[in-house]
């Protein structure tokens, strides 16, 4: 799909943080986060960011939000509907054409009733309206926007932080686990608001540590390791464990439980403690000294990946994606 | 050089300064003492840095004498009161509900009657002088650490090290004091040390108000009660120097214990 | 309000009273056997050594008789007990004068100076713990922070002093003490004049007091812009002066005013040395009076009373923690 010349909702390209911090005392070192990063989501798809938690993939929302922390210093080119997204255009379209949906009560104010929070204070008829009109789409009860936080379950939550992150009619959601401690079932289910946001010409950026989940939901998924995204491949590609790309994510395949629930050796580098080259090297099969030099990243069917063993390699494919590349600058 | 030995290197100096101040005012308190009418209220000038008082007294002399009495009086006082505070927040946590509601009682009790009127009752009922003072102090001020060394055994006693000592067979006694001192003496050591601020500052109080130590002493409170009977026809000398010293080593002893805190107690310390 | 809650407030309220009933019966009791294990003789500090050296043993023994001194300590705190509770605290053996009435009028005089100090102290330790909270890391955090270290290292009648040798001496704008002008009867006094009078001495206790609230305030304002709610609330487009208005204000004013209602006890503490310096006939000052010449009735009625304001100010602030703030409020019906 990604090769196909679809809507840029989002496109995120080489993006970098890292944080100032102290180290024993006043020496002050760069801890790099997130490292050379791309990744896009297109009309009408939910493209899910995988990796495993603690992995520093929630900075990625902050970051297309601008919302980092005053002492993260980021790079990189942000475009939301094909055009610059800078910082101050950030500030704009927060909370409008870009919504964020979070993943637990604590992201509501324990001490304001709900549906005024979902309002964000405006007492307007019109917003009234409008959030009524999504509570009632959601299923909640009129007495609902009445309520603490505290008084609502675990379910209601999730669709109050949904109708909050809807109410201004945005373009893009960027959900960041929005489906904690529910089992796949339950799971699916709450995501079925999120595909029905995304065909009606949105995008979704799902960012979760489920694989399982992000499989049967999203359209395209990036793989994120070690701060970086070294695979994007769609859904479909992980039918057979052949036809993806990068060996991480042939590793995260077989580790599935349908897959043969193989445990993958070592775990994955602190940030600061990031190889040289190939941030997969020393756990990787294949690893050999030419992977420890700079690994660019490669458009293969379809997809991207960052390793330099993945020999196959179409480049009317790679000429299409430099196509599309190009349009978004422009 | 890092900011731990920085800090080091801070409350190394400041505890000279504190032992500077204690033993030069315990050498002059004779000479604090010393009448001469001949240069009775002076302001302050080359040769009287604080000027004098209407007995001819050097205030910066007397001054001295009374810093080093209050920090000694201080840490006598916030000693004894530390040592309750060990005790009672140990046996609230250790020997069960009854006791712990009896010690829970007895501090909102204490902390029920403001700390200067107890100390006022308490210095009364003890015929004034030193012995009130100290005990005094000592009586009001042990509340906050309790409750502090209270929760932080309780949270050890629940901790896996300790249990299984106890099935082992030591006794509570044992297990507290084997176990759980080492851990509660970090704890201990920074209540103790921000304890001399507010025990520091009670003295004065309760001295200035005249149920603490004798006139004749050269105590801080005392010096400042007699300023006052000479502020109106506006010798500000003897009233301003003594309390901004009193203020600066009560304000230091407060930075030190916080820069202790960051030392021995890092988490509560984020900036 | 549901029955189920109704029940559940009054059990609250009743548990509360007992509490504070026996909390005042331990106060009394613990001051009791201060004051009279003292070695300080009311009747010589009262009558003097050399007129108690003069008189004769029968009107000695007419005096303790007078003062109670006969019977035994258990007998005498009963007594006193059961008079209390009909609302007879004694006589006040230095102003000749019922415990309960001179502790009316002082209370009264130092009503006005607790509530401005109590006040002053509140509303300006919340704003700039706001203020440091919002500002962490920069100059007006760190002034503000230094300002209350230095306050709370600051001895309450030093200030007192100070401001009494700026304003009164020096400057002459206000006046040295007294809770009315000299020479002017009571009932004649305006409110401006007593106010007047009552400002010096508060705006000590108030800057004295502010340190804790202000510390205080700023954790938690550093809590709340640091919470998870308020991320949500600047990934929505809220600007900053909003969330702090919003969400600042409404998650701090509630731990502010339940910590300055437990801060009653800190500020009458303060009054007794405040007063002392300004000599303002207030509650303060009468205590000391009263130590200083062993009155031991009005030290045991000044004491209960203090005690009692200290004990329903706890209350006020277990009442707006458990009750106003509705995760308490109705936390069952979760």
């Amino acid at each position: 799909m990604s090769c196909l010349n679809k809507f840029h909702i989002l496109e995120i390209n080489h993006l970098s943080i890292s944080f100032q911090q102290y180290k024993s005392g006043t020496r002050q070192r760069n801890l790099p986060v997130i490292s050379n990063l791309n990744v896009s989501v297109h009309e009408g798809e939910i493209v899910a960011v995988v990796g495993a938690s603690g992995s520093g993939k929630s900075l990625l929302a902050h970051a297309i939000l601008g919302l980092l922390p005053s002492n993260a210093h980021q790079e990189g080119e942000f475009f939301f509907l094909e055009k610059i997204l800078d910082e101050k255009r950030k500030k704009k379209v927060r909370g409008k054409e870009i919504a964020f949906v979070p993943q637990s009560v604590n992201y509501l104010d324990p001490l304001i009733k709900v549906g005024s929070q979902v309002r964000n204070g405006r007492k307007s008829k019109e917003a009234k309206d409008r959030q009524r009109e999504l509570f009632q789409k959601y299923g909640l009860g009129n007495q609902t926007e009445v309520r603490y936080p505290f008084e609502c379950s675990g379910g209601m939550i999730r669709k109050i932080l949904l109708s909050a992150a809807l109410m201004e009619y945005p373009r893009l959601l960027i959900a960041d686990e929005p489906t904690p401690g529910m089992d796949l079932e339950t799971a699916k289910k709450a995501m079925e608001d999120f595909r029905r946001f995304a065909d009606r010409g949105n995008g979704v950026l799902l960012i979760t540590h489920d694989i399982e989940l992000a499989l049967e939901v999203a359209d395209r998924i990036a793989v994120f390791y070690a701060g970086t995204t070294v695979e994007e491949a769609l859904v479909e590609d992980f039918s057979s464990e052949e036809r993806l790309r990068h060996p991480y994510t042939k590793a995260l395949w077989r580790a599935m439980p349908k897959h043969g629930f193989e445990v993958m050796e070592g775990h994955q580098p602190y940030a600061g403690q990031w190889p040289k080259g190939c941030v997969f090297g020393p756990r990787c099969p294949k690893f050999g000294p030419e992977c420890e030099t700079e690994i660019p990243e490669r458009v293969v069917r379809c997809g991207t990946v960052r390793c330099i063993r993945c020999k196959e390699d179409i480049s009317s494919n790679h000429h299409e994606k430099r196509e599309a590349h190009r349009h978004v600058g422009g | 050089m890092n900011r731990r030995k920085k800090t080091m290197l801070f409350l190394g100096s400041l505890a000279l300064f504190f032992t500077v101040i204690v033993i030069s005012g315990f050498c002059c308190r004779d000479v604090a003492r010393v009448t001469d009418f001949s240069r009775k209220n002076m302001a302050p000038c080359v040769s009287f840095f604080f000027g004098t008082d209407w007995l001819g007294r050097d205030m910066l002399v007397r001054t001295l004498a009374g810093l080093s009495m209050s920090i000694r009086i201080g840490c006598l006082a916030a000693a004894v009161g530390a040592v309750i505070a060990f005790v009672l927040g140990v046996s609230a946590a250790l020997f069960g509900e009854k006791v712990d509601a009896v010690i829970s009682f007895l501090i909102d009790m204490i902390l029920g009657i403001p700390h200067m009127l107890l100390l006022l009752l308490i210095s009364y009922a003890l015929g004034k002088g030193l012995k009130g003072v100290v005990l005094g102090v000592a009586f009001t001020h042990w509340p906050s650490l309790a409750r502090v060394i209270r929760a932080e055994v309780l949270q050890l006693k629940n901790s896996t090290y300790v249990q299984i000592s106890q099935k082992l067979g030591h006794s509570k006694l044992e297990a507290a004091l084997f176990h759980m001192t080492p851990h509660i003496f970090p704890q201990f050591l920074i209540g103790l040390i921000l304890m001399f601020p507010h025990a520091i500052l009670h003295e004065a109080g309760i001295t200035f108000l005249g149920f603490g130590l004798s006139t004749e002493q050269p105590a801080i409170g005392i010096i400042l009660s007699e300023s006052m009977k000479h502020l109106i026809t506006g010798k500000w000398w003897p009233a301003v120097f003594p309390g901004a010293m009193l203020v600066l080593v009560v304000a230091l002893f407060d930075v030190a214990g916080n820069a202790l805190r960051k030392i021995l107690d890092p988490s509560s310390a984020q900036e | 309000m549901n029955k189920k809650l109704k029940l559940r407030t009054v059990k609250w309220i009743g548990k509360n009273l007992i509490r504070m009933f026996l909390l005042l019966t331990a106060v009394s009791i613990v001051t009791f056997v201060l004051v009279n294990r003292s070695p300080l003789n009311p009747l010589q500090e009262n009558v003097g050594q050399t007129l108690l050296g003069s008189m004769s043993a029968e009107q000695i023994e007419k005096l303790e008789t007078y003062w109670g001194m006969k019977e035994p300590p258990v007998q005498r705190y009963l007594n006193w007990a059961r008079d209390f509770l009909r609302g007879d605290m004694g006589v006040s053996l230095l102003y000749r004068q019922p415990v309960s009435h001179v502790i009316a009028v002082k209370l009264s005089n130092s009503f006005l100076l607790l509530l401005i100090a109590w006040l002053l102290s509140g509303i300006f330790g919340f704003f700039l713990g706001i203020l440091a909270g919002i500002f962490r890391g920069t100059w007006i955090d760190r002034i503000i922070r230094g300002y209350s270290v230095l306050i709370a290292s600051t001895p309450a009648f030093w200030l007192a002093l100070l401001f009494l040798l700026v304003f009164a001496v020096w400057l002459k704008v206000l006046p040295i003490g007294f809770s009315v002008p000299i020479g002017v009867e009571a009932t004649g006094v305006t409110v401006l004049e007593r106010l007047r009078h009552a400002i010096l001495p508060a705006v000590t206790l108030g800057i004295t007091g502010i340190s804790n609230i202000t510390l205080h305030t700023r954790e938690k304002m550093i809590d709340v812009l640091e919470s998870d709610y308020v991320l949500f609330a600047k990934a929505r487009g809220e600007r900053m002066r909003t969330i702090v208005v919003r969400h600042g204000f409404r998650n701090i004013l509630l731990p502010a005013m339940t910590l300055q209602f437990a801060a009653i006890s800190e500020i009458i503490g303060g009054s007794v040395l405040v007063e002392q310096v300004f000599s303002y006939p207030g509650l303060g000052q009468a205590a000391v009076t009263a130590g200083m010449g062993s009155d031991v009735p009005l030290l045991m009625g000044i004491t209960i009373v203090t005690a009692a304001i200290v004990f329903l100010g706890n209350s006020i602030a277990n009442i707006l923690y458990g009750f106003i703030d509705p995760r308490m409020r109705e936390g069952e019906r979760r």
